[in-house]
Parts: structure tokens; sequence; C-alpha cells
């Protein structure tokens, strides 16, 4: 689903992403970690097709990056920390409005069905200005989801949430893989992704340094294995 | 840290040698001018440097286009240098027509074309810098300098047609009724032979000078790799 | 999880999105109307300031009309278009935008209509005011009006492409000023002048030149805006 050769990415002088390996087969929920400045939200942005690779291959669903991207956007579903959504307009009018930019048809059940699925079915008619970050974060997973898209990513979607709001957003995310997606997260909150992904990535220094799976990991072993991983 | 290479130590002597020659051949050389008098002699340097500064920015305009296409860093780092030295160049252009005006027209400066079309040059030229200034991504930073001299380039042909119109419609009522020729004196052929002189002499010098900013640009840039490498 | 979901129909999604962008900024503004005080109550002061600066008397006031209602016009247009990109940059929502699947010039095309209809809303509103205030002649005559219309639409155009490329910078709202408004003279001057014929009643073709400076200026930043928009919002 997701192949990336040695992708390398620049800014002026500086290298982010060095020559960078990764695959993900479809319906697998990888969990990318890494310290802070180790390129992560670089790569998801690679990944999203908002930045263009400096060199290396990256293919999503059988397409191209940057060359196809458009077809690669109707397929994608991204949630960044920021929640991408319009203050002043509600909940319902920011559904159909990316409804209408990704062209999607049936748009009003579209918009409740997954109104519904985030528990936001109540506010819809309230302005997102007023919602907590929690159901700012909801709604911006709804946003993602709208297009049913194939692949999904989540950079740090629990920042800034509250122990309810993060529990909320668990349970979204949990359906989400449910329903066959292929996902690819970042976090730093180690607990969190244990509970949910099925593999994780360790990203360090704009390199892939370390891989298992949860199977192999065993349940608590996360910590250890982060740790270990970037002393390496 | 590289020395000169003998080609521009070489071109050095022959600019500085050339703009003595200038100098000479304006002052003393070209005859003196029956109606304007000495101030006239100005007009030779004012016309080399007016020329070649507008030659400057056409480059600028054509390094950026390039740039849009290869995206190699070089050709920003051309259209840099190149709106820089313009942009002096084009500053005393303006202030040595003005100095010529003083006496012909009564006025340090008119609002005829070709002056308020270098005057608002020089605002493009500033503007850019001031665009530049405030991007920490050198790629985004040398696309956006090449779309702003595309834009600028676009819009002073049509700034001059607008601001002819203006004025031929607002004629200017000052000093001879030629006031939009070149002050409008008969050029014997010592005058000509001058200007083209002048012309030249400034060509090579704008070279020289041009050479030594690519110099400068790529010794800061071989500076900012050093610094990122110790940092690493 | 159907594929038919996912199957877009490209052509009709353009204008679809063209529109949706435009709606969603209209939308918006109706809620909060913060863009739109913003503008007119600065309009007003700026009409306001002149008057106290510029102490006319009736005939000359008359002959200063056109030029004081295009810098009124011209500053007031740069706090919108500075506002309307500053809110897509503020919640990332720039990024939604180049999310989606469509042609990025389709979100340049549904700025640039919002930019324009909140600059004729400012107009709209700020010229019978003026009238009331000072009573200029001619005032209510159709070429000044389409005067105003291609004037605002050459300036939106540019801006709106100056405007997206100012707020990805450090300096920000300062920028965009610095950066229009030498590359947007020819149609203040246009602009004005055409403005200022029909208000003294002069013939239309009197005029034309301004009115074809004015046309070939939009359709040639139009199409340059159009050409260059991608590689101002890529990464």
């Amino acid at each position: 689903m997701i192949i990336v050769k040695k992708l390398i990415k620049r800014f002026g002088l500086k290298t982010v992403l060095r020559g960078l390996d990764f695959r993900v087969e479809r319906g697998e929920f990888v969990a990318l970690l890494g310290p802070n400045g180790a390129g992560k939200t670089t790569f998801l942005r690679i990944l999203a097709s908002l930045s263009r690779p400096s060199l290396g291959r990256v293919s999503i669903a059988g397409y191209e990056l940057p060359a196809q991207s458009a077809a690669v956007r109707r397929r994608l579903g991204v949630v960044s920390h920021m929640p991408l959504l319009y203050g002043d307009l509600t909940a319902e009018e920011n559904l159909q409005f990316y409804g209408r930019m990704y062209n999607l048809p049936e748009l009003p059940q579209r918009v409740n069905q997954v109104l519904e699925m985030v528990g936001l079915l109540a506010r819809r008619r309230d302005l997102v200005r007023t919602f907590s970050r929690g159901m700012q974060q909801r709604l911006a997973i709804g946003r993602a989801v709208l297009p049913d898209p194939q692949v999904m990513l989540f950079d740090e979607p629990y920042t800034g949430l509250d122990q309810d709001a993060s529990e909320m957003l668990d349970g979204v995310l949990r359906q989400v893989a449910a329903q066959g997606r292929t996902v690819v997260m970042t976090s730093h909150d180690l607990a969190r992704a244990e509970g949910l992904a099925s593999r994780f990535d360790i990203l360090s220094r704009g390199l892939i340094t370390a891989s298992a799976s949860q199977a192999s990991l065993g349940a608590g072993n996360l910590l250890d294995f982060y740790k270990q991983a970037l002393t390496l | 840290m590289s020395p000169q290479p003998r080609a521009l130590v070489a071109l050095n002597v022959v600019s500085v040698l050339l703009l003595g020659a200038s100098y000479y051949a304006s002052l003393v050389y070209a005859p003196l001018e029956a109606v304007m008098g000495a101030v006239q002699r100005v007009f030779y340097f004012h016309v080399a440097t007016a020329w070649v500064g507008m030659l400057g920015f056409v480059m600028a305009a054509v390094a950026g286009i390039i740039y849009l296409w290869k995206k190699d860093l070089k050709w920003d780092a051309i259209s840099v240098a190149a709106v820089e030295i313009s942009l002096v160049f084009f500053f005393i252009a303006i202030v040595l027509g003005s100095i010529w005006a003083r006496p012909i027209w009564g006025t340090w400066w008119t609002w005829e074309p070709r002056l308020t079309t270098a005057a608002i040059l020089e605002m493009i030229y500033l503007a850019y810098l001031l665009l530049r200034q405030g991007i920490e991504d050198p790629e985004k930073r040398a696309r956006f300098g090449a779309v702003y001299t595309l834009l600028g380039g676009i819009s002073v042909p049509v700034t001059f047609v607008s601001i002819r119109l203006f004025r031929t419609i607002h004629p200017v009522v000052i000093g001879s009724g030629s006031a939009e020729a070149q002050g409008g004196f008969n050029m014997a052929p010592a005058m000509l032979q001058t200007m083209f002189f002048s012309i030249i002499a400034f060509s090579v010098i704008f070279v020289t000078i041009f050479w030594h900013r690519m110099r400068l640009a790529s010794l800061a840039n071989r500076v900012e790799q050093l610094k990122l490498k110790a940092l690493d | 999880m159907s594929e038919k979901l996912t199957s877009a129909r490209p052509a009709e999604n353009y204008f679809g999105a063209v529109r949706a962008v435009a709606w969603k900024d209209l939308i918006a503004e109706l809620r909060s109307r913060e863009l739109l005080a913003a503008m007119l109550i600065f309009a007003m002061l700026v009409i306001l300031v002149f008057n106290f600066a510029l102490e006319l008397d009736r005939e000359a006031r008359e002959s200063v009309t056109a030029g004081v209602l295009w810098v009124t016009f011209a500053f007031a247009g740069t706090l919108g278009l500075n506002r309307s990109m500053a809110i897509e940059k503020d919640g990332g929502c720039l990024d939604g935008l180049l999310l989606a699947p469509v042609d990025r010039s389709a979100i340049y095309l549904g700025k640039v209509i919002s930019n324009l209809v909140f600059m004729l809303i400012v107009e709209i509103i700020v010229l019978p005011i003026y009238y009331v205030l000072y009573n200029p002649k001619n005032f209510f005559n159709l070429g000044f009006f389409g005067v105003i219309l291609l004037g605002s639409i050459g300036y939106v155009a540019v801006g709106t492409l100056l405007a997206t490329m100012s707020i990805q910078s450090r300096t920000r709202d300062v920028l965009l000023p610095i950066l229009l408004f030498p590359v947007v003279i020819p149609v203040l001057v246009s602009a004005v002048q055409a403005s200022k014929g029909f208000l003294a009643g002069l013939p239309v073709g009197e005029l034309m030149p301004w009115l074809n400076l004015l046309i070939v200026y939009d359709i040639i930043f139009i199409a340059a805006a159009f050409m260059f928009f991608d590689y101002v919002v890529e990464e």
C-alpha cells in the first residue's frame, strides 16, 4: 500500500530525511515513533503529498508521488495536530465543504454518517469555534474519513487532549482501523500507540532505525524497545 | 578560503581602468554641449548605468524562470545577485538623472514616464529583497523570489505604458518642450563614442561585481554547510 | 469500503471546488463579519482623514474624488486580502485545501471570487456614504461603476497571489502592501483616470485607452497568477 524507497528530504543545506525506507501493507496500523526533530512530521507531510521528496521514491496505493498526487489525495485521509477546520462554520458545513472539494456523491447522507461515527451528530449545527479541542479533533477525523480513504495518516493526534478526549479518540481510531484502512500514526504517547498499532517503527535522525510487530514485542515491552532503538 | 581566480583579478584591473577611462571620456574627451553645458556630461554614466541596470533586471527574471524549471538553487543565487547589483546601478542612474534635471528643468524630480517607472522598479527590487528576507526555507525563498521577479517583470512594461499615457494627457510643462526626450540634444560623433564606451565599461564593471557577488554567495553557502556539519 | 465513493469526476469537480471555496469564505464572513467590519471602518476613516488632510474647496474636491476613493479602496483591500489568507494559514486550513484532489488553481480562483466580493461589498457601501458626505457630480453612472469593477478585479487577482506569498513569510501583514503596490500601479493609474473621466462626464470614446489598459492588465495578470499559483503553495 505504501512503499518508500531511499527517501531524502533536504531543506536547503539541511538534510532531514536521509534515505528512508518504509513499507506498509494494506490494513496495517503502523505507529511511527521517535524523538522531536527526527523528521516524523516532515515524513508524514511527504506521504500526505503536501511536501515533495528531494530524492527517492514514494508510492501510495500504486500511485507515485509527486507525479500522481491528485490520485493519491483521493485515497488519503489526513489528521494533523492542527484541526484544519473553519471556526466560523458549523460542524456540518465544514464536512459539507470538504465533501464538495472531494466531489463526493450523496453528500448529505455521508455527512450524517460521519457525524454519527465521531459522535457529533448532536452538535452538527454548532460553530466549530465553540468546540473543545477534543471535539475538534474528532471532527477533524470525521473530515479525514469523509471520502472513505484507503490510507489514513495521523500526525500526533493526541496533542492537547485531556484524558476523556483521548479515550474517545482511542475509540474512533479503533473504529477506523477496524474498517480495514491502512493507518500510519506518529505519536509521542507510547502507551496509546501500544494499544492501537500492529507495528512500531522508530524514526531517528532521518532514518527508520528499528521496526517490530505488536505480536513479536508482547505487551508492555514497547518502552524498552523504544529506548533501546534510540541508543543505537 | 579559495583565492580569486586569475581571470577575476584581471577583470578587477580592467574594470578600474575602464571606469577611469570613462571618466576621462565623459569629462574631457566628449565635447561640451552647447545648450546645457557641463551638466550634460552626467548623461554618459546615466545612460550606461540605466541600460546595464535594466539588463540586470531581465537577467534576474530569466534566471527566475530557469530556476522554476530546473529547481537548481544556483539560478536563484544568480537572480539575487542580479537584483542587488541592478538596484544600485539603477539608483545611480536615477540620482544622475536628477542631477541632470535640476539645471535643465529647474526641478530635482519630474514624474515623467521613464523616471517614474525607474522609481517603481526600485521599489520592486526592494520588495523582492524584503520578501526573501522573511522566508527561512531556501527552496521556498527561491521559488517566491522567482515568481515575484516575473510578476514585477510583466508589470513594468505595462506600468511604463500607463504612465506614458498619463503623461500625454497631462504633459509636463517644464523646461523645454521635449522633456520626454533625453533633454533633446544632438549628439556629436565623439559624444556617441563616449556613450557607447561608457555602456561597455559599465557592462564589464557589472560582470566583475556580479562575479564577486556569486563568489560571496558560494562562500556563504560553504560557511552554512560547515556550520551544519559542526552541529550535527 | 466502496471504491465507488472514491471515484471522482475530475472535470466537474473543478468548478464545484471553486464554488465551494468561494461559498465557504462568504458564509464564514457572514457569520463573523470581522473582515467586512474592519475594511469598512478603515475605509471610512481614510475618507475622513482625507477630508482634513486635503482641505479643498468644492471644485478642487471634484478633481480628487477619484483619487481619494481609489486610495481608500486600495488600502482597505489590503486589509481584506491579508485577513482572507490569514484565516487559511492560522488553522492550518491551507493544508486542508491542498489535500483536496483538485487542481490548485481552483483554490486560487475560489479565493479571488470571495476576495472580489468582499471588496465590492465595501465599495458598494462606501460610495453612497461618500456621496452623502461630499455630493460629487455625475456620481451614479454606469461607466464609473464599470471602472470600479474592472479595477477591483485586477487588484484582487494580483493581491490574492501575493497575499498567499506574504502570509508564508515572517513579516506577514506588513509585506503585502510592499509587494502589491508597485505591481498594481497600472490599475491605479488607469482606474483613477477613467473614473475621473466618467465623473467629469467625458464620453466613453475618450476613455477607451484607460479601459483597454485595465482590461489588458486584468487578463494578463489573471493568466499569470493561474500559472504561478502552484509554485506559491507547494512545498
